[in-house]
């Protein structure tokens, strides 16, 4: 396992490494100059604009200055933020313990809904029950994000006005009240990406179990005299859990564009939302850190969903 | 099929829709604003008055609009890419699948927003305001949704190119072009249309987000996600500003899943119901 663990991190590395190329160059060749107001202020003479552009180097050659960032964010300076003068890290540790309950949590929800769905769907197929299942299914995931968070605000905010409909960080309640208070504001948000990801997985979940069902082995653990709970639990679902894993890991740069776009229509200071006003400010340093913390999210989850298929696969040796 | 008589009657609403409903999608009334439909605003007004179904027509078009040209370009490039690297024996597979690899974990929507939000005011002076951002969004969508396509047509390329049927052909002497072009890419085609279906619906998604994000289209560019945008701060006094853009775009993108689905029971043999 260690060495595995050691080798996949090094095949995670050059990835990592691409994308963050890919990233700055992006940034790089965009018009947009840090310098901009500085040019349009009549009190600072041309030398001194020319001096800083000099000392930050904003005129060398683009791989120039990725391997200066490169090295700069190795060693854990990650720049300063011109819109909220703050070091860049501090913003983002502030912020991703937000997303990631968000996102964590509704992952956990979407399997928990698809995972007895789908199996149950499969092991009926074309049965009343599935038919409804795929239905909804299809209807949920073709209905976004942005419509789903809509339409619960319409509904239990402005119509019922059971929940807030903004994320608050600083909750005055304490205590039980305080969980209470988290709970409901969190709710809506978990919700909409858990529901939106959850009829997807059913499909998945249904297919992978479909596939099993049909072999062998499954009809020797009937033959056995197995019952049919055990043999759908303990010998069906744990090899239909395979695929399912590999497509739940290629979803997850779809899971974080959801969050981006939850975390806007409920105002939750997550990353997302960081991104957005970094993004309308132009705050260079903090759009290159953000996204490049999404794609290291990105990377992490597919390690993870490596490392899961060892667990549910025995077949599977990490040498 | 249901589905496909829905998504017909949506592109004919919008296609001819201007002709018959000829109210201007900026002739601003304040005197009929945030109005609920009637008769005269069958779908209501938004806050400046401004006719809400002219608007939607005027905005579908864009979305669907959007939707092809995107499904056009990610299918291309997925298609070129796949049989580049279905053909090779060598190291430009290799090369070609890590690149695949890397696009597929690239965080797609901060790319897609950073990407636009950037380089729009160039391409507004090369294409036009509209054009600008409609090249843009096209090309950048596209170019971000290409992987699953190229798996697919390098996968039915490996299958398929050890087969007697190209085998023969290689036999007479068709060059390796011909054998692609006229012997192995028709086979491969089943599959490719229904990731393609599947594309248009998720590039619709993928521009309505932009647009309701607020970095798509200019705000005089009422598209469907747009008007969601717009109509977000208003849901408690004006709730129909939100529901029919938003039932447009699940209406359209549920359609053109559930026709994908019914091409791939179509397409795919392997499929026995």
């Amino acid at each position: 396992m260690g060495p595995y663990l050691i080798r996949r991190l090094l095949i995670a590395l050059p990835s990592l490494l691409g994308i963050s190329l890919i990233l700055f160059t992006v940034l790089a060749l965009a018009p947009g100059d840090p310098f901009e107001e500085l040019a349009t202020n009549p009190n600072i003479p041309p030398e001194v604009r020319a001096n800083l552009r000099a000392k930050f180097g904003i005129d060398d050659p683009v791989l120039v200055r990725y391997v200066r960032w490169l090295a700069a964010m190795a060693q854990g300076d990650w720049g300063f933020s011109f819109a909220s003068r703050i070091n860049v890290d501090t913003l983002i540790l502030q912020r991703v313990p937000t997303t990631l309950f968000i996102v964590g949590s509704s992952q956990i929800l979407a399997l928990a809904i698809a995972l007895p769905i789908g199996i149950y769907a499969a092991t009926r197929p074309y049965s009343i029950f599935d038919q409804i299942a795929n239905t909804l299914a299809f209807v949920g995931f073709s209905l976004p994000t942005f419509f789903t968070g809509l339409l619960f605000i319409l509904v239990f905010s402005v119509t019922l006005d059971w929940l807030p409909f903004v994320y608050r960080s600083d909750l005055a309640a304490t205590g039980w009240r305080w969980y209470w208070e988290m709970f409901r504001q969190s709710i809506m948000p978990i919700m909409v990406l858990a529901l939106f990801q959850a009829a997807s997985y059913t499909r998945y979940v249904r297919s992978a179990v479909l596939d099993v069902v049909r072999l062998d082995y499954v009809t020797t653990a009937r033959a056995k005299g197995l019952g049919e709970k055990t043999v759908t639990l303990r010998h069906v679902t744990r090899n239909a859990l395979i695929p399912v894993v590999t497509l739940v890991a290629l979803q997850m740069p779809a899971v974080f564009g959801g969050a981006i776009v939850t975390e806007q229509i409920f105002r939750v200071p997550g990353i997302g939302s960081l991104l957005i006003s970094a993004i309308l400010a132009n705050d260079t340093p903090v759009i290159m850190a953000v996204t490049f913390v999404f794609s290291c999210l990105v990377v992490l989850f597919n390690l993870i969903a490596d490392l899961l298929y060892g667990w549910l696969d025995p077949r599977i040796s990490y040498n | 099929m249901a589905s496909a008589t829905i998504l017909g009657l949506l592109i004919l609403g919008v296609v001819i829709g201007p002709w018959l409903w000829p109210i201007g999608i900026d002739e601003i009334d304040f005197t009929a604003r945030l109005e609920t439909p009637s008769w005269r605003h069958p779908f209501g007004t938004d806050d400046l008055g401004q006719d809400l179904l002219a608007r939607m027509i005027y905005g579908g078009r864009i979305s669907l609009a959007v939707g092809l040209a995107a499904m056009v370009v990610a299918t291309l490039v997925g298609v070129i890419i796949g049989a580049l690297a279905g053909m090779s024996r060598g190291y430009l597979d290799t090369v070609l699948m890590w690149l695949t690899d890397l696009f597929l974990s690239l965080p797609q929507l901060p790319l897609l927003l950073l990407v636009i939000y950037l380089f729009r005011e160039q391409l507004k002076a090369i294409f036009g305001l509209e054009g600008g951002v409609f090249v843009l969004i096209v090309i950048v969508i596209g170019g971000l949704r290409w992987m699953p396509v190229a798996r697919l047509v390098r996968a039915q390329f490996f299958s398929l190119r050890e087969k007697e049927f190209v085998e023969a052909a290689r036999a007479h002497g068709a060059s390796r072009r011909r054998q692609v072009v006229s012997h192995i890419l028709p086979n491969a085609i089943g599959p490719v249309i229904v990731a393609s279906t599947i594309e248009v619906s998720s590039a619709i998604i993928a521009e309505s987000t932009l647009s309701f994000l607020g970095l798509g289209f200019p705000p005089d560019i009422p598209t469907w996600g747009r008007l969601l945008f717009d109509a977000k701060d208003y849901l408690d006094v004006a709730p129909h500003w939100a529901l029919f853009p938003g039932a447009a775009i699940f209406l359209t993108v549920l359609s053109i899943n559930f026709i994908g689905d019914g091409l791939r029971d179509a397409l795919d043999p392997r499929r026995v119901s």
